[in-house]
């Protein structure tokens, strides 16, 4: 069969803020640009994001990048390069005015300039008082901004490949990045795009762990492609869980349900967090909340047929207070849990939100394939937004600096597009080796006959991820838990599917996933097996203290014979002092 | 938005355009499908179709955060889909 290939400047794989914004500077600059996204591009999960985009425009309060660039460097439990966060919080300022002018349709204040709101975190003058940061655009920020730049993208011509999932990249025996392969979701049929360069802006991998908020899209599939071509995934151990989901199921609960007053009872109703916390109980920080929530249920406290999960009880603030304090709380209960909260508690279990780690990348999206800092970057790869690690969040990512991430280095790696393509102006030529690599990989799944299901498979795992390299990590379960994982990418092999159809298969897209989330998932679990320390969102209760002698590196994890290697956090700055690393305290 | 009868029953299309950028979208649309969807009237189908087609914070807001549509015809269909099971 003659494969169809089609010829591009610049491949982008993932339709979501960062995507989309580099796309957009690239066809603004009149290159040729191939957006491929295996969802319509609205329907991204930046659409999910409803918080903010943090830019120190000082509307609000007085306020300056290099207090954003300290608040942003403590965040990160001092994980994050310096470089990159002063870069990020100096680029905030015109990314902002840009998606201003570009349409986003920002909240306002009477004098007429962009609303910004306070978040937790956010400082005036190094630590000092609060600062008002976050712009947004109502309640709708993410979509918003989606809306605006999927507009400005197809007045400017770029090339949009909807329900079109992306495979693997194809590269030559020098390391050159030559396009990817990528599947027809409606026909079933493969196409090749070949490029100068490509982005990958696939987003997160929420999906890994059982309990999450992501959507069902956020498989780690770009993560994946950069496994598989032989890249490494950096700081994947750092993943940020909310302390209560709706059981089972992941959707998040406010943390203004125990702000006013709700809180968190076991089996026999005892509120325990009186017992993890004795002074701040319920309103204990993110990571001790969810890890007391883990406590009870293996201590056997746990409610439900499996024992699973705890209740969060609301029903003593009464019907009137929940309807006008906690609007969508009850609506969202009673449609995911089957429990009116004005009667009963809700089921809730830590649910998995954002991950820090992903593709290494300079401040210029270029994928670093080395922990040689120094190092050259993989020529014509760049990779942004969730799916990337520039090392802005370090261990812990602060409220309204997710979307600032994708958006800044989207529209950098964009910048930086140009240039290469400037100086790389021929298409190389195709590497067959590696073509017909990828497409074997895509007709493996063509095998019948009897097997697993995708879903039995895909249970397991996300299940074992829970248990094994969720919120609670100690080293015996952690060891368990990467073992387990590794033969359950074993039985990746004998998993068969069930449709063999053509046309909008959604199980065979569902296996590719599959394939993506085991592979995301063992770099979890190895790289946080092997950080012998507490710091961010990576909590061993085996090892509780932050050690900036041994530890203030970078995990690198490569999929060939899941090996680690690690390099130093970039301490300095570009053009101001180092921020030495303190005790985080709030 | 220009439906035909026949994109009435092609379920694998829909199933995959039930993947959304918000989980609460995902796993309600999926049940909704797979539950109820082919016992809706083909008027009911179509207008079931055309959500699909709706920004996501505004099908969010429709059938989970409260805030119902004005129109009448809509509401019938998110009211069924607001009674779907999804736990």
């Amino acid at each position: 069969m003659a494969l169809e290939k089609q010829r591009f400047d610049t491949l982008i794989m993932g339709a979501g803020g960062a995507g989309l914004n580099a796309a957009l500077q690239l066809a603004n600059a009149n290159l040729k640009v191939a957006v491929v996204s295996k969802v319509f591009p609205t329907r991204s999960h930046t659409v999910a994001a409803q918080g903010g985009v943090n830019a120190a425009l000082a509307n609000v309060l007085p306020d300056n990048w290099h207090w954003h660039m300290f608040d942003t460097v403590k965040g990160s439990d001092y994980l994050g390069d310096q470089d990159a966060i002063e870069y990020m919080c100096r680029e905030a300022i015109p990314t902002v005015y840009e998606l201003e002018h570009n349409g986003v349709p920002f909240s306002r204040l009477t004098n007429g300039k962009i609303y910004q709101r306070a978040f937790g975190g956010q400082s005036q003058n190094f630590g000092g008082e609060q600062a008002a940061r976050t712009c947004a655009a109502a309640d709708r920020t993410g979509h918003a901004i989606l809306h605006t730049l999927y507009q400005q993208n197809i007045r400017a011509k770029t090339h949009f490949y909807d329900e079109y999932f992306a495979v693997d990249l194809i590269r030559d025996d020098e390391g050159y990045v030559l396009g990817a392969l990528v599947l027809n979701i409606a026909t079933g049929e493969p196409l090749l795009i070949e490029s100068k360069t490509a982005l990958l802006a696939t987003g997160g991998c929420g999906q890994v762990f059982r309990t999450t908020s992501n959507a069902h899209i956020n498989t780690g599939d770009g993560m994946a492609m950069a496994l598989r071509a032989g890249l490494p995934l950096m700081d994947m151990e750092f993943f940020q869980f909310h302390p209560t989901g709706i059981a089972g199921k992941g959707m998040l609960i406010t943390e203004g349900v125990r702000g006013e007053g709700g809180y968190l009872i076991n089996k026999d109703g005892d509120r325990f967090m009186e017992k993890y916390a004795p002074n701040a109980k319920d309103l204990a920080s993110r990571d001790v909340v969810a890890r007391s929530i883990v406590t009870e249920v293996r201590e056997g406290n746990g409610v439900g047929p499996e024992a699973d999960h705890v209740l969060l009880k609301v029903n003593h603030l009464g019907e009137e207070v929940i309807a006008k304090r906690l609007p969508g709380i009850r609506e969202s209960s009673k449609i995911f849990a089957g429990v009116d909260p004005v009667k009963d508690p809700i089921p809730v279990f830590p649910t998995a939100h954002y991950v820090m780690g992903g593709i290494p990348t300079d401040r210029f999206g270029r994928v670093m394939p080395t922990a040689d800092d120094d190092g050259d970057h993989l020529p014509g790869l760049y990779a942004a937004g969730e799916c990337a690690c520039a090392s802005v969040h370090g261990a812990n990512r602060l409220g309204g600096n997710s979307l600032l991430d994708i958006l800044v280095f989207g529209r950098l790696a964009g910048h930086n597009i140009i240039e290469y393509v400037k100086d790389n102006t021929a298409h190389r030529p195709l590497d067959e080796a590696s073509v017909e690599k990828a497409v074997s990989r895509l007709q493996r799944w063509d095998a019948k006959g009897d097997g697993i299901t995708v879903s039995q498979l895909r249970n397991e795992f996300r299940k074992t991820m829970e248990d094994h390299a969720g919120v609670f990590r100690v080293e015996d379960m952690m060891a368990d838990g990467v073992e387990k994982v590794k033969r359950l990418r074993e039985k990746l092999s004998e998993v068969r599917l069930t449709d063999h159809s053509s046309t909008f298969n959604t199980n065979r897209t569902e296996a590719l996933e599959l394939e993506n989330l085991i592979d995301v998932g063992l770099s979890i679990a190895v790289s946080a097996l092997h950080r012998k320390e507490s710091r961010g969102a990576h909590s061993r209760p085996d090892y509780p203290k932050r050690d900036d002698v041994d530890w203030m590196k970078h995990t690198l994890y490569w999929k060939e014979n899941d090996r680690l290697d690690y390099k130093g956090v970039r301490a300095q700055p570009l053009t101001v002092e180092s921020f030495p690393p303190k005790e985080r305290v709030y | 938005m220009n439906i035909q009868d026949s994109d009435l029953s092609n379920i694998d299309r829909l199933r995959w355009q039930c993947r959304r950028g918000m989980l609460e979208l995902d796993v309600l649309l999926e049940a909704f499908l797979e539950q109820h969807y082919s016992e809706l009237s083909p008027r009911l189908q179509r207008l079931f179709i055309q959500l699909l087609g709706f920004p996501d914070p505004v099908i969010h807001a429709w059938c989970v955060g409260g805030e119902p549509p004005d129109d009448e015809e809509f509401s019938e269909l998110i009211a069924a889909i607001r009674e779907t099971s999804a736990c």
